[in-house]
């Protein structure tokens, strides 16, 4: 038997001065393993067709489709209606810049993120790309590759207390990717380097460890205990520099 | 009316868009990316199992090089390809993945000593050499002799994207998201930049630049079913086909992958066969030794695409609500493996199916997944028809792939073509070639006209109920390219597709939309999109429509021969301004110049119409041979095929492996 949906889903035009942000229901039909990026297009092709969302590889690795479903962020791609009441709502994720309905920009949020926190491996000369690659230890490139997981999808931001009150407020996604260039034996920054970029309360002092991040991150990327050693680290490298004074 | 000036501008932010653009801001160029979502969004990303680089550092890929590399391309595309082409790739692909090495790619590398494999469905122990430990390690794939996948867990798209997205960061290099090419701007002979359109905002404005670059990726989404993000819908190629001057070449070479779930569509990669992994039917019987005893479930794609469908065709396949499919068993390889390199094919099986691919068999089936062709160029990256234009990654048809793409080259393609287009372009803007007097005038006249196209749509009366909409044409569109150009063709079907698609071209450019609004406005952009997709898949159908053969991935059930004698030859798709249909016309693909004349693939029975001049190249190749026997590799290979003078200076260094280092050969 299947059920009656009724989606509730928040609508607004920024850029239109008539547009009030309002939520609208839409009612379909469910039917066996729809998801909600079927269920919206599904609303899109019959009953709302300027209605926005965000959806690009619709498996859940991009990060693209990140809402606030029935109250919770996720990626909308590959939740299924399923697992969520007959009747809910789709809100666009908080903090960043609201585009449309259910699209927000978080391109430009990330971009400003990666410039200033320069989340690429740093060299101190350009590789022979004739030569032998350097060699790493295996452990360890998989231990980087399980940080660089991270698809920047915003769920961790949306969920987070800091970022909704602090703007500037890098995250989970900026912190993990500091522990994932530390931790990589080719970037020659040292925890010197990585204080100057998050040794701060807009960086890992600015972490008030509720930890929603760790518990609604799609890729269940290790945040919870990549936060508190990225503290022990960055505290331990400020009372280095507290006592050379 | 906003009118900007670049040297470059690169169309598509994906891994073959963002190297070309890195490339070129290295030479001091100013570049600009445009994308239609955040770079590391690109459909880049989804791809899982790796790249292929004849690194032979894994004991599974000794004694690798270039030339199997090489080989393994050719038969792979049925000899469709331009071996030129594959050989300049071949040689730069450990490159490439040497340099993403050192911009943060985490490869999986080589573990020293004992460990476990499957290989055939038995559980075998290889020993990797202590000498190897710590570098680059690689997996079995489809239709290579070598195991020559390099790989980060089945993320690889995902690690390689970051990494030159974070590079191009680093780099300074703009890119501008929510953004499309609608037109490009040309005078009929040179190619002068693009009109843009803000996805946002809506606004129209132009950017005029010395080289225009083309990286927009495929066109999987004019079918129904395919593996492609929903961006792929192949705007770069239709924008140039719009130009009435650019060639589209082999639009009708269409890879279907084996192991798609079933009904998402969504890939699950062919490492997971490459691991191991087995096909098996309703019965649970292991199907594909039975057709291709050699290489079973590690056939070429096209060849495991093709047993699967007759499998089914058979009655083996397994009924469903969803339609027929068949399993994929990876339960065989163990939790542990699947946990540690199949990470992303269990969370999709879970979120997706509800399943655990450590114990229970994935449903899956051939679906649409590459498009060999595209903006045809030269080795060089650039359209031999409009100067200024060039094309890169899978949107580029210059032509690696020929008529079935192996496995693992795509990801290696991307970055390779981006090494090397980005040095050109940059060649090219420096050169007298490129200077570019910009013609504002010109520009504005392209905007205008892109203006009054949305114009006209947001004109036209909004569809009634029953009539036809965008979302109705286009479900026609998909059903038809799904029903008539797919893994098997024959002429009626085709000749029916074609039809249709006239059809539906002609109503697409009728109809109207509700939402009249300029910004953010999807049905707007599926609107204007729609003509463009069913110009596509004209090109697609009547190029498969005409070419009475079967290669590669284009069987036809009329012609299952390959015909050399007759269609050794590429289709060029150009479509003159307000004509209803494509014109098509070929370009050969010269016996007389290849280093590895046609041969038979291996796979079933041998069923070619010859060349006459293979014959003969055969015996010249067998004297040039003979002649510098003992010369060395490299006056041989000048003498076969001399790709090397053809590449970028800085690129033509030899490629070092462990073999080099222990036989203490001279650097």
């Amino acid at each position: 038997m299947s059920r009656r949906l009724k989606i509730s889903i928040f609508r607004h035009n920024p850029r239109d001065p008539r547009s009030v942000p309002r939520l609208v229901d839409y009612e379909l039909d469910e039917r066996p393993g729809m998801t909600l990026f079927i269920a919206l297009n599904a609303i899109r092709d019959t009953q709302a067709p300027d209605l926005n969302f965000d959806f690009v590889c619709r498996a859940g690795v991009c990060g693209a489709c990140a809402m606030v479903i029935d109250g919770r962020p996720g990626l909308a791609c590959r939740t299924l209606t399923s697992t969520l009441p007959a009747a809910f709502s789709l809100y666009p994720l908080p903090v960043f810049r609201l585009v449309a309905d259910l699209s927000v920009d978080t391109g430009s949020w990330m971009r400003e993120l990666a410039e200033r926190l320069q989340t690429w491996v740093h060299l101190d000369a350009e590789p022979d790309l004739d030569r032998l690659e350097a060699r790493m230890e295996p452990a360890l490139a998989e231990a980087v590759y399980e940080l660089d997981r991270c698809i920047e999808c915003g769920c961790c931001i949306a969920a987070c207390a800091t970022a909704q009150m602090r703007e500037g407020f890098v995250g989970a996604v900026g912190l993990v990717k500091i522990a994932r260039f530390r931790l990589d034996s080719a970037d020659t920054r040292d925890d010197a380097d990585f204080y100057e970029l998050v040794g701060n309360d807009e960086g890992i002092f600015g972490c008030m460890s509720l930890l929603a991040c760790n518990d609604l991150c799609p890729k269940e990327l290790p945040l919870q205990t990549q936060l508190a050693w990225l503290r022990r680290k960055m505290a331990g490298q400020g009372v280095r520099w507290l006592r050379r004074g | 009316m906003r009118i900007e000036y670049t040297d470059v501008l690169v169309v598509g932010g994906g891994l073959a868009g963002l190297r070309t653009a890195v490339g070129a801001a290295r030479r001091r160029l100013r570049v600009e990316v445009l994308s239609l979502v955040p770079a590391k969004r690109s459909h880049s990303v989804a791809a899982q199992g790796g790249m292929q680089a004849s690194l032979g550092n894994a004991f599974k890929g000794m004694g690798d090089n270039e030339d199997v590399h090489f080989g393994d391309t050719v038969r792979g595309s049925d000899w469709g390809c331009d071996q030129l082409v594959a050989r300049m790739f071949a040689h730069m692909a450990p490159k490439a993945v040497r340099e993403l090495a050192a911009w943060g790619v985490p490869w999986n590398r080589v573990q020293r000593g004992a460990h476990e494999v499957v290989i055939n469905g038995e559980r075998v122990t290889l020993t990797e050499r202590d000498e190897a430990h710590g570098l680059i390690t690689a997996r079995d794939f489809g239709g290579t002799r070598k195991w020559r996948t390099c790989y980060t867990a089945d993320g690889t798209g995902h690690t390689m994207l970051y990494a030159l997205g974070d590079r191009a960061v680093a780099e300074g290099i703009p890119v501008r998201d929510r953004s499309e090419a609608v037109a490009l701007i040309h005078d009929g002979g040179r190619c002068q930049g693009a009109v843009v359109r803000d996805l946002e905002t809506g606004e129209l404005y132009a950017i005029l630049a010395a080289a225009t670059v083309i990286a927009t990726g495929g066109f999987g989404r004019i079918w129904g079913i395919s593996t492609n993000a929903i961006i792929n819908e192949g705007m770069g190629a239709a924008i140039a086909l719009e130009t009435g001057v650019a060639r589209l070449g082999n639009m009708e070479a269409v890879q279907f992958h084996p192991t798609a779930i079933v009904p998402a569509g969504i890939l699950v990669t062919e490492g997971c066969r490459g691991d191991g992994g087995l096909l098996r039917d309703v019965d649970g019987h292991r199907f594909m030794p039975d057709y291709e005893p050699e290489k079973a479930e590690l056939a070429s794609r096209d060849v495991v695409s093709r047993r699967m469908a007759e499998h089914m065709r058979r009655g083996k396949g397994v009924k469903s609500a969803a339609g027929e499919h068949l399993w994929l068993d990876i339960a065989v390889l163990g939790a542990a493996h699947i946990d540690h390199k199949l990470r992303e094919v269990k969370d999709i099986c879970r979120h997706f199916l509800g399943i655990d691919p450590a114990r229970d068999w994935i449903p899956v089936r051939p679906t649409q997944h590459y498009s060999m062709g595209g903006i045809r160029t030269d080795h060089r990256g650039e359209s031999p028809a409009l100067r200024g234009l060039f094309a890169v990654g899978e949107a580029a048809c210059w032509d690696l792939h020929g008529f079935n793409r192996l496995g693992g080259n795509s990801l290696a393609e991307t970055v390779v073509a981006g090494m090397l287009v980005g040095e050109h372009v940059a060649d090219f803007v420096e050169s007298h070639a490129g200077a570019l007097q910009f013609s504002p005038g010109l520009a504005r006249d392209f905007v205008g006209r892109e203006r009054a196209a949305l114009e006209a749509i947001t004109a036209r009366p909004a569809p009634a109920p029953g009539a036809d909409n965008v979302a109705s044409l286009r479900r026609g569109m998909e059903a038809t390219m799904t029903e008539h150009v797919g893994l098997f063709r024959n002429e009626a079907g085709l000749r029916t597709a074609v039809a249709t698609l006239v059809d539906l071209h002609a109503r697409a450019q009728r109809v109207g939309i509700a939402s009249r609004h300029l910004d953010a406005n999807p049905e707007l952009v599926a609107a204007y999109r729609l003509p463009r997709m069913l110009a596509l898949a004209l090109c697609a159908a009547q190029g498969a429509l005409e070419r009475r053969e079967s290669r590669g991935a284009h069987a036809r059930e009329d012609y299952p021969a390959r015909n050399d004698r007759d269609w050794l030859r590429r289709t060029l798709a150009w479509w003159p301004v307000g004509a209803a249909t494509p014109v098509l016309e070929y370009e050969p693909i010269r016996v007389e110049s290849m280093e590895l004349p046609p041969g038979f693939r291996g796979y079933g029975t041998r069923n070619i119409v010859e060349h006459p001049a293979t014959a003969l190249r055969e015996a010249e190749l067998e004297s040039i041979r003979a002649r510098l026997e003992g010369a060395g590799g490299a006056p041989l290979q000048a003498a076969l095929l001399d790709f090397r003078a053809r590449l970028p200076e800085r690129y033509r260094g030899d490629n070092e492996r462990i073999a080099d280092i222990e036989e203490g050969a001279p650097r």
